[in-house]
C-alpha cells in the first residue's frame, strides 16, 4: 500500500459511506477454522462509538464513490462536485486485515457507487470477499451491498462469501424513489431481495438435512430507508418495514434520518436538523413489533399516522389503551407485563421468575431495575397503591414528561421546532 | 467478630467458606493476606487454600444453581467491588440453606447484590473484548494494555484465543500487573514489567513494526471520517465509551509528532 494515497482514499470513501446505517455484525456464527483469523460470534461487538454516539463495529467504506447514477439524496451522485476515489481490491483486503488484527473492527461492510455497470461493480465486491475468505482465511464478518441490477450468478457468489447482503430501498415508497432517484427502479431493488430471500431459505432447508452445507448469507439480508427526505408518514414507513419483515424475511430494516447534503429543491434545505428523535421513535416502534408482539396497527393507524415525538411508542400505546390497565404483575401473564411502560423485555421475565418466591411490592420492582416512576401509573397492587388509578391519560403523560423534563427538554424543543 | 484471612484467590475464598462452616464462625469479615487491618481485630483466622475443601463448596453450589448462577459467583468475585466477599458469602449461605434454586429470588437483597456485581464484571469483560487495541511490535507480537475496574482477563481469554488463532498476542492489565500471553498454541498468565509510556513517538519507532504507526493513523482517520457533525452527541459518546478507557484507545489518543 502506498501510504499517503491510501490515507486520502480512506478519508473520502469512509466519509461517503457513513450515511448508510446498517452496521451491525450480529447474527452470524462463523467459526475459526484451521487456525485462521477471526471468529464471528453471533453477537455484535461495537469497537468504538463516534462522537454522534453511533457504534463502529465494521470497517464501512465504499469501494468507489464514482457513480453513473444521480440519486438526489446521495453524496456520490454523478452531478455532485466531490473528490472521487476508488480502492483496489488488494487495498481493501489489506485494510480489513490490518484493522481486524488490531481489534479495531469485527469485519467489513463494503458498498459502492456504480461504475460502468451493475455487474462490473458487483464483481469487484465479490472478488474482495472471496480473497478475504480463501486467501486470508478470514472468518470475521463481511457485509456486502448487493447492487441493484446485478446478475443472479454474482448475487449467488456474494452470498457464498458474505455473512449478510443488503439492497437498500432508500425511499419508503415507489413514488419518492421515482422522484429522487430517476435512474433507479423499484423493481430493480425488489428483484434481488426476492432472489436472496429464496436462496437464503433454500440454504436453511439444506442445512437441516446436512449440517455441513456451505454457508449462504447466514446473517440474512437487511435494507435501509431514508427518513424525512420525503413526506411519508410513519404509518407508510412502518407498513413498508412490516412488508419487508413478512414478505422478504428481512433480518433488519434500518431507518436513517436524512442528513441534508444537497441544494436540490426536491429535498429539505441544508441546515435543516436531522430528524433524530423521529428516527429513534421508529426504531422503538420497530422493536415493539419484532420483540414485544405488537401489531403495526396498534402503534400507528389511519387516525394517527405519525408516532408521537414527545413520548415513546409504548407509552403512547398504553395511554391510548388505559382500559387495559392497571395490570397486576403478581398474576398477569408475561405478554401483558411486557406491554407496561417502564418495564422492558428482560425485566418482565425477571418479574415472572421472582414472583414465584414471594409477592412483589413496589420496592422489589425498584430492585429489579424497573423505571418504577413511569410504570406505577399502570400497575395494580393489592395494598395501598391504587390511588393513581383515576388519572386521565393526559394527566399521566404530563406527569411522566415532567419527570424526564430535566433530562431531555432541550432535545425536544429543538426537534419540535422542525415539525411545527 | 472473626476476620477470615485468605490468599486472595477464588479457591482461597471457597476454602474460607468451608472453614467458616467447619468452625461455626458467626460474625465474619474477609481480608486478603496483605491487608493492613489484620491486627485491628481480636480474632483472626488464617486460611490455607485447600483444593479439596474448595471443591466441596463448589459441589454444593453446583447442585443448587443453574450453570449461569454458578458461574455468576465467580464473576462477582472478579468484580472487585467493595466487600464483595461478604456479599458472596451471604448469597452462598442462602443458596446452601435452601432446598430449591433461589438464584432468581430477586426480592432478596443478597441475590440482587450478587447479581449486580456479576453484571458489572460481565459488562466490563464485554467492553474489553471491544476496546482492546493491539499494537504490532517488531518481532510480530500484538500487544495491548488495559486498565479495567474488574479483573476481566480470565473471562476474555478464550474469546481472543479463538479470534486471533494465527497471531501471537499479549494483553496486559497494568492495574493488576499481570497479563495473558498466547504463543500460537496456548494461553498462559505472565507477570512482567511493562513500559506504560507506550504512546510516545519514540516508542513507536523503537518497538513497533514499521507499519504500526501507519495503521494507527489510518484508524484515526477512519474514526474521524465516519463522524456526522450534524448529529454530534457527546453525552451519548461518553456513555458508550467511558473516558476512563480512552488513554489506551488509539482513536482517542492524538497523533504523536
Ligand atoms: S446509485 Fe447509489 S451511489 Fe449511485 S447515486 Fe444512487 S444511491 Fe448514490
Amino acid at each position: 500500500m502506498v501510504n499517503e494515497r491510501v490515507m486520502e482514499k480512506l478519508g473520502i470513501l469512509a466519509d461517503a459511506a457513513k450515511y448508510d446505517v446498517s452496521c451491525s455484525s450480529a447474527l452470524s456464527k462463523r467459526e475459526n477454522k484451521d487456525k485462521g483469523l477471526g471468529n464471528a460470534k453471533g453477537y455484535g461487538i461495537c469497537h468504538a462509538f463516534t462522537e454522534d454516539g453511533r457504534c463502529v463495529s465494521l470497517l464501512k467504506i465504499l469501494l468507489t464513490n464514482h457513480c453513473i447514477f444521480d440519486c438526489a439524496y446521495c453524496v456520490s451522485r454523478k452531478s455532485n462536485d466531490v473528490k472521487r476515489a476508488a480502492f483496489t481490491v488488494q487495498e481493501v483486503v489489506d485494510l480489513t486485515i490490518g484493522f481486524y488484527r488490531r481489534n479495531y473492527i469485527e469485519g467489513l461492510f463494503l458498498s459502492s457507487g456504480i461504475f460502468d455497470n451493475a455487474d462490473y461493480t458487483m464483481e469487484r465486491l465479490v472478488r474482495i470477499a472471496k480473497k478475504l475468505r480463501l486467501e486470508e482465511n478470514f472468518n470475521g464478518y463481511i457485509h456486502l451491498k448487493a447492487i441493484p441490477g446485478a446478475s443472479d450468478e454474482l448475487l449467488k457468489q456474494a452470498g457464498i462469501y458474505a455473512d449478510r447482503l443488503s439492497v437498500n430501498v432508500e425511499m419508503p415508497t415507489e413514488q419518492s424513489l421515482k422522484l429522487l432517484a430517476p435512474d433507479k427502479n423499484h423493481k430493480d431493488v425488489i428483484k434481488p431481495m426476492e432472489y436472496l430471500k429464496n436462496e437464503i431459505a433454500g440454504y436453511k432447508e439444506e442445512k437441516k438435512l446436512n449440517y455441513k452445507a456451505p454457508l449462504f448469507a447466514p446473517a440474512g439480508q437487511s435494507t435501509q430507508m431514508v427518513i424525512g427526505a420525503t413526506k411519508e408518514s410513519d404509518l407508510e414507513i412502518l407498513g413498508m418495514a412490516d412488508y419487508f419483515y413478512q414478505q422478504m424475511n428481512m433480518k433488519r430494516v434500518y431507518y436513517s434520518g436524512y442528513v441534508p447534503i444537497s441544494y436540490d429543491n426536491r429535498l429539505p434545505a441544508i441546515g435543516t436538523p436531522v430528524p433524530i428523535i423521529r428516527e429513534n421513535r421508529l426504531y422503538q416502534a420497530d422493536w415493539l413489533i419484532r420483540y414485544y408482539g405488537f401489531n403495526v396497527n396498534e402503534i400507528v393507524g389511519l387516525n394517527q399516522p405519525n408516532l408521537d415525538l414527545d413520548i415513546d411508542p409504548k407509552l403512547g400505546w398504553a395511554l391510548h389503551n388505559l382500559n387495559q390497565f392497571p395490570v397486576d404483575i403478581n398474576t398477569a401473564d408475561l405478554e401483558l407485563i411486557k406491554r407496561i411502560p417502564g418495564i422492558g423485555y428482560l425485566s418482565a421475565k425477571k418479574i415472572v421468575a421472582a414472583r414465584q418466591f414471594k409477592k412483589l411490592f413496589p420496592e422489589d420492582l425498584r430492585k429489579l431495575g424497573i423505571a418504577y416512576s413511569r410504570a406505577k401509573y399502570f400497575l395494580a397492587f393489592a395494598t395501598p397503591f391504587q390511588m393513581q388509578k383515576d388519572l386521565t391519560s393526559i394527566q399521566i403523560k404530563d406527569q411522566i414528561l415532567n419527570l424526564q423534563k430535566s433530562k431531555y427538554k432541550n432535545d425536544f424543543s429543538n426537534q419540535l421546532a422542525l415539525f411545527n | 467478630m472473626t476476620q477470615v484471612i485468605y490468599d486472595g484467590t477464588y479457591e482461597g475464598w471457597l476454602t474460607a467458606v468451608f472453614e467458616i462452616y467447619e468452625f461455626k464462625f458467626q460474625d465474619i469479615v474477609f481480608a486478603k493476606k496483605e491487608a493492613s487491618a489484620v491486627l485491628l481485630f481480636a480474632e483472626n483466622h488464617f486460611v490455607v487454600t485447600d483444593v479439596s475443601k474448595a471443591n466441596r463448596v463448589l459441589k454444593g453450589l453446583k447442585q443448587r444453581l443453574s450453570s449461569e448462577g454458578f458461574e455468576g459467583i465467580y464473576k462477582a468475585f472478579l468484580s472487585d467491588v467493595n466487600q464483595i466477599e461478604e456479599i458472596m458469602f451471604r448469597f452462598t449461605k442462602y443458596v446452601l440453606s435452601s432446598s430449591i434454586n433461589v438464584e432468581e429470588d430477586f426480592g432478596n437483597s443478597d441475590v440482587w447484590e450478587l447479581r449486580r456485581a456479576t453484571r458489572l464484571t460481565r459488562k466490563e469483560a464485554h467492553r474489553m473484548e471491544a476496546f482492546v487495541r493491539f499494537k504490532l511490535t517488531k518481532d510480530q507480537l500484538y500487544y495491548a494494555i488495559i486498565e479495567p475496574d474488574c479483573d476481566v482477563l480470565p473471562l476474555i481469554e478464550s474469546h481472543f484465543k479463538k479470534r486471533y488463532a494465527d497471531q501471537r498476542w499479549l494483553i496486559y492489565d497494568v492495574k493488576r500487573k499481570y497479563g495473558i500471553y498466547y504463543d500460537l498454541e496456548n494461553v498462559s498468565t505472565i507477570e512482567l514489567q511493562f513500559n506504560t509510556k507506550s504512546n510516545s513517538a519514540n516508542h513507536l519507532t523503537e518497538i513497533c513494526d514499521e507499519k504500526e504507526e501507519f495503521f494507527q493513523n489510518l484508524w484515526r482517520c477512519y474514526f474521524s471520517s465516519v463522524n456526522i457533525e450534524s448529529r454530534k452527541n457527546m453525552k451519548l459518546h461518553i456513555q458508550h465509551m467511558p473516558k476512563r478507557y480512552w488513554k489506551h484507545m488509539i482513536e482517542k489518543i492524538p497523533e504523536t509528532k
